[in-house]
């Protein structure tokens, strides 16, 4: 594996996590609990949306084959996916959705918060603008747990449910393979696992204040940094990319 | 009027940039303080609008009454005199 090609696939899973769960969170678009609401969920959506953007034109330009960010977005196969499985769940409830958007912002906090410092500037230039975003979207999520876990007996049951069937989606978060270790040594890539006690405690504390119950670590799922999905990519992929398949180049 | 079965509203005041003062947009639904900041945050300054940030409760709103507009208002209508339209605007002068 070359230097390049690495680069390619560490950038592709960077824009695959903000375009999937940047989707998910745009079907809130018409269905937030409140108006104001819905807008909350789908800024944040174009939030995710505009860092896919940034990252996967990054990764046409990387692979040097006149490509765009829009042929990456809609013209590979569900295999061809890097981001990591969490970001594809359904989007559930509304507490699903703010368990979910915790989890990955509290993630995405602390990975933001170190590659702003890689090496490779367009990488460490998104990552910066990205961390601004991210600490809103981390507020956002952790005043709704306070507010469910504390709510009613129904809203901290479902909290609490949401928190309990998600835990598991959380281990791939901190996975690391070839491809970070070869682009780590020129600082390029980050430690992921080094950022898990941070992330573990953050959770941890606002999961305590919000009276929910931190789960327990037990099996891990796995598979996304080779491409390997849940059943709810290829459904998530066919509403994504209907119109380029069906349409070829089509423009307005 | 149908009841709002949302949440306590909101009055939200955004300054559009330093130094000038914070003009009412609009109001919002929200439980507590810091949800009504983000609320406001989130409706009314996604276009750059804003660079802060008030919000207040409605109901601590004191409006004067339409009843009263006469007595309140008309007597001002033909006191042109008030404009500071009389001077020579001094050069340089700006945000008067």
């Amino acid at each position: 594996m070359t230097k390049q090609e690495a680069l390619y696939t560490y950038t592709l899973r960077l824009g695959d996590n903000a375009l999937i769960q940047g989707h998910r969170l745009s079907e809130w678009c018409s269905r937030g609990p409140i108006l104001e609401e819905d807008l909350a969920l789908t800024n944040l959506a174009l939030d995710q949306i505009g860092r896919a953007q940034a990252f996967l034109k990054y990764a046409a330009h990387i692979e040097g084959q006149g490509k765009t960010e829009d042929d990456l977005a809609y013209k590979r196969g569900e295999r061809e996916f890097y981001n990591n499985l969490i970001t594809e769940l359904p989007i559930g409830d509304f507490a699903y959705t703010i368990a979910k958007q915790l989890l990955i912002s509290a993630f995405e906090f602390y990975q933001f918060s170190e590659l702003s410092k890689s090496s490779d500037e367009t990488i460490a230039g998104i990552s910066a603008k990205a961390l601004k975003e991210v600490r809103y979207h981390l507020v956002h999520a952790q005043d709704w747990c306070y507010r469910l876990g504390k709510g009613t007996p129904v809203s901290h049951k479902k909290l609490q449910q949401a928190f309990r069937e998600l835990w598991m989606y959380t281990g791939e978060l901190f996975e690391m393979d070839e491809i970070d270790q070869l682009l780590m040594q020129d600082g390029t890539a980050i430690d992921l696992m080094s950022l898990r006690p941070d992330w573990l405690n953050l959770v941890g504390s606002i999961l305590a204040d919000s009276t929910i119950v931190l789960p327990a670590d037990t099996y891990m799922q796995t598979g996304s940094r080779k491409g390997i999905h849940t059943e709810y990519l290829g459904h998530l992929l066919s509403e994504v990319q209907y119109l380029q398949r069906a349409y070829p180049d089509a423009t307005w | 009027m149908a009841t709002d079965t949302q949440l306590d509203l909101w009055e939200v005041f955004i300054q559009s940039k330093s130094g000038n003062h914070h003009t009412h947009a609009g109001s919002v639904h929200a439980s507590d303080k810091q949800m009504a900041l983000q609320n406001a945050r989130d409706i009314y300054t996604r276009r750059n609008e804003g660079s802060s940030i008030w919000v207040v409760p409605s109901k601590y709103v004191t409006a004067s009454n339409s009843e009263d507009a006469d007595m309140l208002f008309d007597p001002s209508n033909d006191k042109i005199y008030r404009h500071p339209t009389f001077y020579v605007m001094p050069e340089g002068a700006k945000q008067i």
